[in-house]
């Protein structure tokens, strides 16, 4: 009973005791794996977490600069002989008349000492083309301002605008700029007057796309992406919500409900492009709907989407505890009236989040839509459903191959768009989720 | 002298009630414990429902075997007996909520009113509200007190507008006994109630769409005794109006509350008969086991 060691079939008062000199020692262990396994956890978040700031980090510092353009004041005096020689005002002869002019001989009146016909065109390159148009709208506007002289602030060109952002290097060899010494020292002289400044770019969040940098805007692509978005949801929701009802309530359980459901399950892992194919034969070239218009986008993105609202409504529908439905039918309601009134509102929330991510999912999708044709230079603003339009996807990657150095930071402000959207997008999944949240 | 088995049968043809005479042997130990045929008298004059050879079949598991029992009108029968027996399967029978299960199939003739509700041209739908169901475990929905009540009224058509759901609403959960307890509250969710009241929720549910049969599945297994006791009041002033059929575990809440009890084992209705008798005095070996606690 006394003796020290543990070795030899001991009495009880030192078994005991060597079970806990055992659990103690293991504990040191355990608790070093549990505290391993925490650090890889938290490791892991940290990775994620990291590169996701890495991605808003480098959009952003690419992108913010878009959202300021270079502006130049001009005045421009509104000479009737050349706008309206006839003096009635009519609106064809108003909207043609040579407004362009009228921005050339402006510049003209604020440098006259610039000569020769190669030099004046190196001038008027200062300002956008865009100029006239606005001159030609604000006429257009108001008649009664022909023959004043007004102050307007007018779009700089897109070089100058990336001069302005420090993109073009002014230490640099003439020879290696696209703006030579002279029109640098036109714009010192611009800055001087203070007629030359960095203004709130609305021209982005007002205008379609364009071929100049400074005149192109995201409203025709976002306009689109909405039009699209909502045809889509208009679409897939009630589809999906009626299927995933059929499956799981009322189908038989047959070979042919198994084949449905195998199928649904494949259509969520086909290659999105490969819906566009069936789009572009389909609904265009059979239906002959419109190319690259809202409605066929919005059908080819909710045969894209059906296969993930119906999982997800299947799976609301399943967690909903068979009591309820139990409870319903034993006070003599119908299945339909059971499923409406008790099952459905009850699984509501996880439909509307698997629908939700389903449209978070076709914001983003390019593929199936470049099929369809929404790949061209659009550069009205969408008037409806109809209309050819393009979506914000298909924006960021037109831009992204142009040429220009000013779409460099359009691209990038304009995924800074698409990410808000969806953020938006998920908090109104979010939202939606608590409110209809029940407790059972 | 035929089965009664046999003579129910042939009975059911003609559609005319007769009593069965009761098994001669009256003492439990002159039936041998194997023997699985019912003793008792399974028939009552005018019954509310009647059952001639139900079977239930879940896949190959034979769960309910040629149940033949009555069930009159204003009473109340206990049908008692070990696990897994098939009470609350024979229970379910009765308003077709074997129906939502798969694989279950139900053979045999149930009758009310002379018609056979177990075949496959009724609809269920109207049957349920005649038959009712309190369940085992508390199911109010996740709605008000109001709309649990009103929701079984207002889809049958027996209220219409807001004055008569509430008055539905009214009288059922007086008839329950809640109404004191919740009536400055019907605009809070029936989840929010204690299980004993949420049950009587559940009564009050079942008798606003006006049935004639209530049926129990152990509807105080959850409860604590002061709820027990409350619902078991309730069931007493429920029998007269309606029919119950009340499965319980617990023989003394059997012997409480109703007039006739049936025991079942594995599957077989062993022995029906007037409470006092089955309890003091069982004739068949089995129901003597199970009410001495030989098994349980």
């Amino acid at each position: 009973m006394n003796s020290p060691g543990p070795t030899g079939p001991s009495g009880g008062a030192d078994r005991p005791q060597r079970a806990m000199t055992i659990v103690e020692k293991s504990l040191k262990r355990r608790y070093a794996a549990e505290r391993r396994f925490r650090a890889y956890g938290i490791g892991a978040i940290a990775i994620g977490l990291c590169i996701l700031l890495l991605l808003f980090t480098s959009i952003i510092a690419r992108g913010y600069t878009a959202f300021v353009q270079t502006y130049v004041q001009l005045d421009v005096s509104l000479d009737p002989e050349v706008i309206d020689p006839s003096g009635e005002r009519r609106i064809e002869v108003l909207g043609r008349a040579d407004y362009g002019g009228l921005v050339k001989a402006t510049l003209r009146e604020m440098f006259p000492d610039v000569t020769g016909r190669s030099e004046k065109r190196q001038l008027y390159g200062l300002v956008s083309n865009g100029a006239a148009f606005q001159l030609r709208d604000l006429v257009l506007e108001d008649p009664r301002i022909i023959g004043t002289t007004v102050s307007v602030w007018v779009p700089a060109d897109d070089e100058v605008d990336m001069l302005m952002k420090g993109h073009i290097d002014r230490d640099v060899e003439e020879a290696d700029r696209r703006l030579d010494d002279r029109q640098i020292a036109w714009i010192d002289r611009l800055i001087e007057k203070g007629r030359l400044k960095k203004r709130f770019n609305t021209i982005f969040f007002t205008a379609g796309d364009s071929r100049d940098p400074e005149l192109a805007g995201i409203l025709g692509a976002a306009t689109g992406t909405a039009l699209t978005l909502v045809v889509t949801l208009l679409l897939s929701f009630p589809l999906g919500v009626a299927a995933a009802v059929y499956l799981e309530e009322f189908a038989p359980r047959n070979r042919f409900t198994d084949l449905i459901e195998v199928n649904v399950n494949n259509l969520a892992a086909v290659p999105s492009i490969v819906f566009g194919l069936l789009g572009l034969a389909v609904f265009i070239n059979f239906f002959g709907l419109p190319r690259s218009a809202p409605l066929v986008g919005g059908l080819v993105l909710t045969l894209m989407t059906l296969p993930t609202i119906i999982i997800a409504s299947r799976a609301a529908l399943k967690s909903v505890p068979p009591s309820i439905r139990e409870g319903a039918l034993g006070v003599g309601a119908s299945p339909m009236q059971a499923m409406f009134f008790h099952t459905l509102p009850l699984a509501m929330p996880g439909m509307l989040t698997g629908t939700i991510i389903g449209m978070a999912q076709a914001l983003g999708e390019t593929a199936p839509l470049l099929m369809i044709g929404m790949v061209a230079f659009i550069v009205d603003v969408p008037g409806g459903v109809f209309d050819p339009s393009t979506v914000l996807p298909v924006q960021i990657f037109l831009w992204a191959d142009s040429p220009e150095r000013a779409f460099v930071e359009r691209t990038s402000a304009a995924i800074m768009v698409l990410l808000g959207f969806l953020i938006l997008m998920n908090a109104a999944a979010v939202i939606l989720r608590k409110r209809f949240e029940r407790r059972w | 002298m035929e089965s009664s088995n046999a003579i129910l049968s042939a009975v059911a043809q003609q559609a005319v009630t007769a009593p069965v005479e009761p098994r001669v042997g009256a003492v439990s130990s002159a039936i041998d414990r194997e023997d699985r045929s019912t003793v008792g008298t399974v028939t009552v004059d005018d019954p509310r429902m009647r059952c001639i050879d139900v079977n239930v079949y879940y896949g190959d598991k034979h769960a309910v075997k040629d149940v033949t029992l009555d069930i009159a009108n204003n009473e109340v029968i206990a049908i008692i007996g070990p696990s897994g027996c098939g009470k609350s399967t024979f229970l379910r029978c009765l308003n077709r909520m074997n129906d939502t299960i798969e694989g279950c199939r139900v053979t045999g003739q149930i009758l009310m009113e002379g018609e056979d509700v177990n075949s496959s041209r009724i609809d269920v739908v109207p049957l349920r509200a005649r038959v009712g169901m309190v369940f085992q475990k508390p199911n109010p929905f996740p709605k008000t007190i109001f709309e649990n009540i009103a929701f079984g009224a207002r889809i049958h058509g027996l209220a219409r507008t807001k004055a008569e759901l509430e008055e539905v609403v009214v009288t059922s959960l007086e008839k329950a006994g809640l109404w004191e307890e919740v009536k400055d509250r019907l605009d809070q969710p029936g989840t929010s109630l204690s299980g004993g009241q949420q049950q009587r929720l559940c009564i009050a549910r079942t008798i606003a769409v006006s049935p004639e049969v209530i049926l129990m599945d152990e509807p105080c297994s959850a409860l604590d005794p002061i709820a027990t006791a409350k619902i078991e009041d309730l069931i007493d002033e429920l029998r007269q109006n309606y029919s119950i059929v009340i499965v319980t575990h617990s023989m003394q809440q059997a012997a409480r509350v109703s007039q006739r009890t049936a025991y079942f084992h594995l599957g077989d209705l062993i022995e029906v008969g007037e409470t006092n008798d089955v309890f003091t005095n069982p004739h068949h070996p089995l129901t003597e086991d199970y009410i001495t606690g030989r098994f349980g």
